[in-house]
């Protein structure tokens, strides 16, 4: 159970997920939707783990099946070597305590009828049965000191606070359990310019002083650059490039990634001429055969078209690909 | 220690108070004429049916009080036959129909209240357990819900009476008569609640706040009756006071039917029918004075519910 240094906090295997059945009785078929396909991560305890990618290519599905939101429907996902996407609701209770989650949306992550305090103390009365009235309030106080908002919020409802603020109270409330392990999806993609960089230094913050474990979704590269110690790319619900942040800034390898990054604006006007792709993203319900980029691929080859390539080491960085392997890009 | 936390509490009470008049909702109420009149009218009735017993002239329920000899009486305006200690008339019993009517309007009120009661408990879970669950429990309570909707309320409630009428004799069923009225009613419009927070809970289930809920590891009962049930309650609010509009009005159709109220108790629709009979023989007043009250309040209530239903919904703002 406990985690050596070997075992990796949390464990990505094989993961699969698709949305929509064939139908059955009075129920109309639906498309299937393959919003992930084979993935399989490892997060080390302390890493700041960022997964990229643009709209629709499987990011916050994966996040949510990490947390547990939607099972994945194959592949499994492990805890500090234990499974978790098996368990039933109460054996996963004592993990729902470690690995807690930031939202999109701080609009709506905060029920508009409860007060900052009610929400704040929900986490600690579903897991601290028999915590005191005054221990829960040191405790609500103790963490929004933490975060930086003032504890007299408490009363307050959350319409009556900005994005930044309310994203401070969503972040206030996943760390209300000391958990080991935070999932943010997008958390700050909601928020003004100006307070992304506040909402940004209260998380690195929390992550020094907590010793958390971050999975953090974003599509916005600079921030991957500042925030992450590695980075793992995907595309149409598969991963295509895995790195430490540093070596994906550096040499990116994939076409997608090389693709990605030469999009991003320099100040110096040299990204002018960036890498223009042509097509479009694919539909997930109808994936292309053998490698998922390869439409848009200029190095796609007939082994590209046919066979679908899994993660390799090749180089400083892990990469989906085959025109890397044969050294063609 | 308890006497400055009430203190605090009771602070706290009247800045809620203050706050809450001068809110929007409360502006925009002044500002409407028609509702401010309707909620008057509304509370008059209410207060007037909960406090009868202390208003009314005289006890209609008590046998010794009535006279045969005072029998159809005409309102006092009429001035050849008005009596002055019958303000509108008396009944073919010789009860006083001031009195009747407050009595009546309180067992109406009282049958509408509770059957709104019952079919709100009723309709808020199964919406909720339909909403939130889905798939089969959901498909079962809709379709459940689609079938008891196929049926008139009324015809139901007409079965269902009048099998109990014959079934436990009509002595008996009149102690019981108040007992199946709400029974009846409050169970034959539960759908109307449970799909309308269905609806509702179909929206907020994929709300982020659920799943940050979900998240940190509540049960489905407590995030549907304390995270989602809260943020359905504007709509349940507006369906409630058309619903007890709605039950009053079935429990006057059914008293009128003969199936309701029993004569030594009416209800306003017993009051209706039982004087339906001496319509044609010039005493109007039996009728017609409680089929007015009815209207009145019936009329209040719904005017009330058209008002909350336009206040509560931001998308109708009327200025």
């Amino acid at each position: 159970m406990t985690g050596s240094s070997d075992t990796p906090l949390v464990n990505i295997l094989n993961v699969e997920k698709t949305f929509g059945d064939g139908g059955g009785f009075l129920s109309t078929a639906q498309p299937i939707v393959k919003a992930l396909n084979n993935v399989s991560l490892s997060i080390e305890k302390g890493d700041s783990f960022c997964l990229v990618g643009e709209s629709g290519c499987g990011k916050s599905t994966l996040a949510r099946t990490v947390i547990g939101l939607n099972p994945p429907s194959k592949g499994e996902i492990h805890y500090q070597g234990t499974r978790i996407d098996s368990l039933s609701a109460k054996e996963r209770q004592p993990f729902k305590r470690k690995m807690q989650m930031i939202f999109q949306n701080p609009y709506a992550s905060l029920n508009p009828r409860m007060t900052v305090a009610q929400i704040l103390e929900e986490p600690l009365k579903i897991h601290e049965k028999g915590m005191s009235k005054g221990a829960i309030k040191q405790k609500v106080e103790e963490v929004m000191v933490s975060v930086g908002n003032d504890p007299a919020w408490g009363p307050r409802y959350p319409h009556e606070f900005s994005g930044g603020q309310r994203q401070r109270i969503s972040i206030a409330r996943a760390l209300m359990l000391d958990p080991e392990f935070v999932v943010a999806d997008e958390p700050i993609s909601a928020l003004d310019v100006s307070i992304q960089a506040q909402v940004l230094n209260v998380m690195m913050d929390a992550q020094e002083k907590r010793n958390l474990t971050y999975l953090f979704i974003t599509h916005d590269l600079s921030i991957v650059e500042h925030f992450g110690s590695k980075v793992a790319v995907m595309y149409l619900g598969t991963v295509c490039e895995l790195a430490d942040v540093k070596d994906l800034f550096d040499a990116p390898r994939h076409p997608y990634t090389q693709a990605l990054l030469s999009a991003i604006p320099k100040m110096d006007g040299s990204g002018v001429n960036h890498i223009k792709m042509s097509g479009e993203v694919p539909t997930a319900m109808d994936l292309p055969s053998g490698c998922v980029f390869h439409p848009r691929c200029p190095y796609a080859n007939e082994r590209c078209r046919r066979d679908i390539p899994t993660l390799a080491d090749n180089g400083n960085t892990k990469t989906a690909c085959f025109a890397v392997e044969e050294g063609r890009v | 220690m308890g006497k400055p936390h009430s203190e605090v509490s009771g602070a706290k009470i009247m800045t809620r108070i203050k706050s809450f008049l001068n809110s929007d909702f409360v502006y925009r109420f002044r500002k409407d004429k028609v509702a401010v009149v309707s909620l008057g009218i509304v509370l008059v009735l209410v207060l007037s049916a909960v406090l009868a017993p202390l208003i009314s002239p005289f006890d209609p329920y008590d046998l010794k009080s009535i006279d045969i000899m005072d029998s159809e009486i005409p309102p006092v305006w009429d001035e050849n036959d008005g009596d002055e200690r019958f303000l509108l008339g008396t009944d073919p019993q010789g009860r006083d129909m001031l009195s009747t009517i407050l009595y009546g309007m309180r067992i109406s009120l009282m049958i509408g209240f509770f059957a709104v009661l019952l079919q709100g408990i009723l309709g808020v879970t199964i919406g909720l357990l339909s909403g939130y669950l889905g798939g089969k429990i959901d498909a079962f309570f809709m379709r459940l819900a689609d079938i008891q909707l196929s049926f008139s309320t009324l015809m139901v409630a007409i079965i269902t009476l009048a099998i109990f009428q014959a079934a436990f004799g009509a002595e008996l069923y009149s102690k019981l008569a108040i007992f199946m009225l709400i029974l009846v009613i409050g169970i034959a419009e539960w759908p109307q609640y449970a799909r309308t927070v269905r609806a509702s809970v179909l929206a907020e289930k994929h709300k982020e706040y659920v799943d940050a809920a979900r998240v940190i590891g509540m049960s489905p009962a407590r995030i549907m009756f304390r995270h989602i049930f809260p943020n359905t309650l504007s709509p349940i609010l507006v369906i409630s006071t058309i619903q007890v509009a709605n039950a009053i009005i079935s429990e006057a159709a059914l008293s009128f039917l003969g199936l309701g109220m029993p004569v030594n108790q009416p209800s306003l629709g017993s009051l209706i029918s039982s004087g339906f009979e001496y319509i044609f023989s010039g005493s109007w007043w039996i009728t017609v004075i409680p089929s007015f009250f009815l209207v009145l309040l019936i009329l209040s209530i719904n005017l009330l519910g058209d008002w909350l239903r336009d206040a509560l919904n931001p998308k109708l703002y009327k200025d």
